[in-house]
C-alpha cells in the first residue's frame, strides 16, 4: 500500500518537466504530458454544424464521444488535409476531453526549470496568445502550450449578423 | 469546523444515510400527525433517528446539526420517559419539520461543499423553551441522567497472526484527542480497528471503549493508551498514528516486550472475568445490549433497517450510467459483429443459432439495465405529503391528498425532473383551485378538499395527473389577464376552452392578485412547463367551473433509448426520432413552390408545408440540392409541421442516446440537436430535437 502511493507520487514528480511535442507547420510546440491521455491516428469523425471551423467534429473514441478540435485551424493557420502521419493527441484538460489534430507528435521530452522562458511581451497575434512559455531543447525552441487558453471560447469571434434563420452568423 | 474532505467516502455516506434519514423522519412525524398523536412506535423511532443524526453530525463536526438534532432528541426523550398526555402535537410537528428543514439545508451545503454555516441558535432555543413549558407542565420530577456505568471493563484482543515471526518489536503509544472533537472512544475504537491489520498483539486502556461513552471523559483527561506488538515497524506505526484524524498530542516509542507483558497483565487483573475477548465477540456484544449508548444505537438501527430493506443495496448513479453504456456499446458491437457482409455470407447453421442467442441475450440485457434504472414514484409523491400538510395549515384549509398508482415506475433521471413541477402544480391547487371552506359550504361541496395524485403507464409515456375539486379556472378571468399582460394572440371568441385554458402556461401569467407565500409571483406555470420540456414531456389543463381542474404531465419513461430514423445529409448521419415523423414522400416537381420572402413550401393534399434544407440550414457540404432527387421528412410537434429536405432514409433502428461532449454544448448551443448516438457501424449520428426546428420560423 504504502510502496504504491510513494510510486504515484514519484511519477507526478517525474510528469512535472515533461512534455509532449508535436510539429504544425514548421513550429514545435509541446504540451504538458499531464494532460495528454494518449495519441492516436486521425479517425472518421462526424461533423457538427454551427461550431467554430477549428472544432472539425466529434469522434467515437472506444464508445466515447470526443470532440476533435483542428490546432492549425486554431492558431489560423492554412488548413491541410490529413495524412497518415496525422495524429489525434486525446487530452483532459479540466473536465473536458478533447482530441487535438496535430500535422504529427514528435517525442517526450524533459525541460528543466531554467530551460524555460517567458515569452516576450510585445509579441501579439493568435497563435502566440495559446503560448504560455517558450522552453528550450539544446539548440531546439519549443512553444509550450496554454491548454485553458486553447480551450477557451473567444466570445469576440461571435458577430451579431443573423441569418435568414434568425441564429446568429458565425 | 472544517470539512475534511480527506474523508470522501465517508462523507458521502454521511450525505446519503442523514438525508434519507430525514426523509424517513419527515414521513413518521406528517403520519403521525394524521393519526392525531405519536404513537410510543413513532417517538422511539424520530427519536432514534435525531440520535443517529447526532452521532453522525457529531462524528463528521457538523457542530450546529449535532446541536439542533440533539435539542429534538432531547424532547423526545422526555415524551418518551414521562409520556405526557394531551400534548401540543402540531406544535411539535411544526418545530421539528423546521429542524428537519435546517439539517437538510444544511446537508445540502455540505453537498456542494460549503460550510454548513446556517445559525441554528433561535431554532434551538425555542425548542428549549418548548421542553421547559413541557417540563413544567408535566414532568415534575426530572429525567434521570441515563444510568452510568462505572466499572472499567477492559479487555485485549490478541491476533491470531503467526506467531512464529519473532521480528516483532512492541510499542506504546499515548493519543490525546483534540479538545472539542468529541466521542472520543469512538474516535480510539476506528483507531484501534485500523491498527489490527499492522499488529499481532494489541492491548489498550480504556479497555470497553466500543460500548461504554463514558470511556469518552476518561479519555479526554488521561489520554488513550495503546500497547501493540507488530512486525512493521516503527515507522509505519508512527506514521499511522500520525495520520489519526483529532489527535492533539500522541507519543510513539519502541518498549521492550516485557512492558507490554506488564500491561497486559495489568489488564488481566483489571477484568479477569473476559479473559481474551476475540475482536468478534466485541461486535456481538454489543448487538446483544438494549439500545442504551452511542454505538449500539446506531448498529441497531442499521440493522433493523437491512432487516426491513428486502434486501436492497444503493448503488450509485454513476455506476449505473456507465453500466448503461456499456451495455448500449455491446448492442451495437453486437450488430456490428453479426450484421457485417463478411459475417452473412457464413453458410453455418450453428453459427447463425449462435448469433440469434447472443442477440437475445443482449436485447433481455438491455431491457434489464433499463429496468434497474426505473425507480418507483411514491418517494416523489410522498414529498408532496409534507407540502399539503404545511400549505394547509398556513392557509386554513383543510384538504386530503390522495394517491393512485404510485407504484409507477419511470427512469431515475427523470424522477429528478419531476419532483419540482409537481410541486408547482399541487401548491396551485391548494392555494389558487381549493376554496375555502365557507365558500365550499356554501356551494354544498364536502369542507375538506379532495387533491387526487395519479400516476399510470401510456404505452412509451407516463402520465401524471393532478386533479382537485376546487373552482376550476374562470376562462373570463384568463382571458382579461392575458389581455392585460398582452399575451393574447387571438381575439377571445375564437379561442376554444383548451386554447384558453393554455394560456396559463405562459411565462408572465398568474391569475391570483394578492401575492401569498406559496405562489402568485407570476413565474408558476411556465417553470413547470419548461421543466417537463426539458424531458420530453408536455403538459395539457382541463377544467370545469365548480368542480375542479385537471393537469396531466405526459413525460416520456426514459430518456435513454430512442426508436429513430437515420437519414443521412452529405457524410453526415441524423437520427429523427420515430415519434414525430409523419410520413416521408418525394415530392412532385409542380408542388415545391416559394413565398416572395424566399420560404420554401410544398404543397400535399391541398396543405402547405414549410420546408427545411438540412445542409442548407446546417452547411454541410455535399447534401443533394435537387429537391427532386432527395426525401422530404414531415415532422410534427407541438402541433406544427415541417418538412425537413434529406438526401436518403437509411433505416429505422433503436438508438441509445448519449449527450454530446460537454466541450460542444459549452461552445456553443445547436438548436435542433438532441444528442448524438453511435450507428451498427461505429460511426456517429446526431439525434434531432424536433421542437428545436419546428418553432423555428413558424408562428
Amino acid at each position: 500500500m504504502n510502496n504504491e502511493a510513494v510510486n504515484i507520487f514519484d511519477e507526478e514528480i517525474d510528469q512535472k518537466g515533461q512534455y509532449l511535442t508535436f510539429l504544425l507547420e514548421d513550429e514545435a510546440y509541446g504540451i504538458w504530458i499531464g494532460y495528454v491521455t494518449e495519441i492516436i491516428g486521425i479517425l472518421p469523425y462526424m461533423e457538427v454544424p454551427e461550431l467554430p471551423d477549428y472544432i472539425r467534429g466529434i469522434i467515437n473514441l472506444r464508445g466515447r464521444i470526443i470532440p476533435i478540435m483542428d490546432m492549425r485551424l486554431r492558431f489560423s493557420k492554412t488548413f491541410v488535409d490529413y495524412n497518415e502521419r496525422t495524429c489525434i493527441i486525446v487530452t483532459d484538460i479540466e473536465a473536458d476531453t478533447v482530441g487535438l489534430i496535430v500535422d504529427s507528435v514528435s517525442e517526450v521530452v524533459t525541460i528543466a526549470d531554467d530551460n524555460i522562458n517567458d515569452k516576450p511581451m510585445m509579441s501579439t497575434g493568435i497563435s502566440n496568445q495559446f503560448v504560455k512559455n517558450i522552453g528550450k531543447v539544446g539548440d531546439e525552441v519549443i512553444l509550450l502550450l496554454d491548454c485553458e487558453k486553447v480551450l477557451m471560447h473567444n466570445e469576440f469571434e461571435k458577430t451579431l449578423n443573423e441569418d435568414q434563420y434568425g441564429r446568429k452568423k458565425e | 469546523m472544517s470539512i475534511n474532505f480527506e474523508n470522501e467516502p465517508m462523507m458521502d455516506i454521511y450525505i446519503f444515510e442523514t438525508t434519507q434519514m430525514l426523509d424517513q423522519l419527515e414521513q413518521a412525524i406528517i403520519s403521525s400527525e394524521k393519526q392525531g398523536g405519536f404513537s410510543a412506535e413513532n417517538i422511539s423511532e424520530i427519536f432514534r433517528f435525531m440520535h443517529t443524526i447526532k452521532g453522525s453530525s457529531a462524528m463528521m463536526l457538523f457542530n450546529t446539526i449535532e446541536k439542533v438534532a440533539h435539542t429534538v432528541e432531547d424532547v423526545f426523550y422526555f415524551i418518551r420517559e414521562q409520556k405526557p398526555e394531551q400534548l401540543d402535537y402540531s406544535g411539535i410537528s411544526d418545530l421539528v419539520l423546521e429542524c428537519v428543514d435546517f439539517i437538510k439545508i444544511e446537508v445540502e451545503k455540505i453537498t456542494n461543499k460549503n460550510e454548513p454555516d446556517g445559525d441554528a441558535e433561535t431554532l434551538i432555543e425555542s425548542l428549549k423553551i418548548f421542553l421547559d413549558g413541557m417540563k413544567a407542565e408535566f414532568g415534575g420530577a426530572e429525567i434521570m441522567d441515563k444510568p452510568k456505568e462505572t466499572k472499567a471493563k477492559q479487555y485485549y484482543i490478541p491476533q491470531e497472526k503467526n506467531p512464529a515471526i519473532s521480528l516483532s518489536a512492541c510499542f506504546h503509544a499515548l493519543v490525546f484527542f483534540q479538545d472539542d472533537c468529541m466521542m472520543e472512544n469512538i474516535r480510539a475504537y476506528t483507531l484501534v480497528l485500523g491498527l489490527m491489520d499492522m499488529v499481532e498483539e494489541i492491548y489498550f486502556s480504556p479497555a470497553d471503549i466500543a460500548d461504554n461513552p463514558e470511556t469518552a471523559i476518561e479519555i479526554r483527561e488521561m489520554g488513550f493508551e495503546v500497547y501493540m506488538k507488530s512486525d512493521v515497524g516503527y515507522e509505519m506505526i508512527k506514521a499511522y498514528f500520525d495520520k489519526c484524524i483529532f489527535a492533539d498530542r500522541l507519543s510513539v516509542r519502541e518498549v521492550d516486550e516485557r512492558a507490554l507483558k506488564a500491561f497486559q497483565k495489568e489488564l488481566e487483573v483489571a477484568k479477569p472475568a473476559i479473559p481474551q475477548a476475540p475482536l468478534i465477540d466485541l461486535f456481538e456484544d454489543k448487538k446483544s445490549k438494549p439500545a442504551s449508548n452511542e454505538v449500539t444505537g446506531k448498529l441497531n438501527s442499521s440493522n433493523g433497517n437491512s432487516a426491513n430493506g428486502q434486501a436492497m443495496i444503493s448503488v450509485n448513479v454513476d455506476k449505473l450510467d456507465k453500466l448503461m453504456n456499456l451495455v448500449g456499446e455491446l448492442v451495437i458491437s453486437e450488430s456490428m459483429v453479426t450484421q457485417s457482409p463478411e459475417v452473412e455470407n457464413i453458410e453455418s447453421e450453428n453459427f447463425h443459432k449462435a448469433s440469434l442467442e447472443l442477440h437475445k441475450i443482449t436485447e433481455e440485457l438491455q431491457d434489464m439495465v433499463m429496468a434497474i434504472r426505473m425507480v418507483s414514484l411514491s418517494n416523489t409523491f410522498m414529498k408532496m405529503n409534507r407540502i399539503v400538510r404545511d400549505m394547509c395549515k398556513k392557509l386554513n384549509k383543510e384538504i386530503v391528498m390522495e394517491f393512485i398508482g404510485e407504484q409507477t415506475e419511470v427512469d431515475k433521471n427523470i424522477i429528478e425532473h419531476i419532483s419540482d413541477p409537481l410541486m408547482h402544480v399541487i401548491r396551485n391547487s391548494i392555494d389558487h383551485g381549493i376554496e375555502d371552506e365557507n365558500e365550499r359550504l356554501a356551494k354544498g361541496k364536502d369542507k375538506v378538499g379532495h387533491i387526487i395524485l395519479e400516476a399510470k403507464n401510456m404505452g412509451s409515456d407516463v402520465l401524471i395527473v393532478v386533479k382537485d375539486d376546487g373552482k376550476g379556472l374562470s376562462k373570463e378571468k384568463i382571458i382579461e389577464k392575458a389581455k392585460k399582460n398582452g399575451i393574447l394572440e387571438k381575439s377571445a371568441e375564437e379561442m376554444t376552452d383548451r386554447e384558453i385554458y393554455k394560456l396559463i402556461l405562459l411565462p408572465g401569467f398568474s391569475t391570483n392578485e394578492a401575492i401569498t407565500e406559496y405562489s402568485g409571483r407570476g413565474v408558476g406555470m411556465d417553470v413547470v412547463v419548461k421543466n417537463l420540456e426539458s424531458i420530453g414531456g408536455v403538459v395539457l389543463v382541463d377544467s370545469e367551473p365548480d368542480l375542479g381542474t385537471t393537469i396531466t404531465m405526459k413525460i416520456p419513461l426514459t430518456l435513454a433509448i430512442v426508436e429513430g430514423m437515420n437519414i443521412s445529409v452529405g457524410r453526415s448521419r441524423y437520427t429523427i426520432p420515430i415519434a414525430t415523423i409523419s410520413e416521408s414522400f418525394r415530392p412532385q416537381a409542380g408542388d415545391c413552390f416559394r413565398d416572395p420572402d424566399n420560404n420554401e413550401m410544398v404543397m400535399i393534399r391541398g396543405k402547405c408545408y414549410p420546408i427545411l434544407r438540412l445542409y442548407e440550414y446546417y452547411k454541410i457540404k455535399n447534401g443533394q440540392t435537387d429537391l427532386l432527387k432527395g426525401i422530404l421528412i414531415m415532422v410534427e410537434q407541438d402541433e406544427k409541421r415541417i418538412c425537413i429536405f434529406a438526401d436518403e432514409l437509411l433505416g429505422q433502428q433503436q438508438v441509445v442516446v448519449k449527450s454530446l461532449p460537454h466541450y460542444v454544448t459549452s461552445t456553443k448551443k445547436i438548436l435542433g440537436l438532441a444528442g448524438c448516438t453511435l450507428l451498427a457501424d461505429g460511426s456517429i449520428s446526431l439525434i434531432m430535437d424536433i421542437g428545436g426546428l419546428t418553432g423555428l420560423r413558424i408562428q
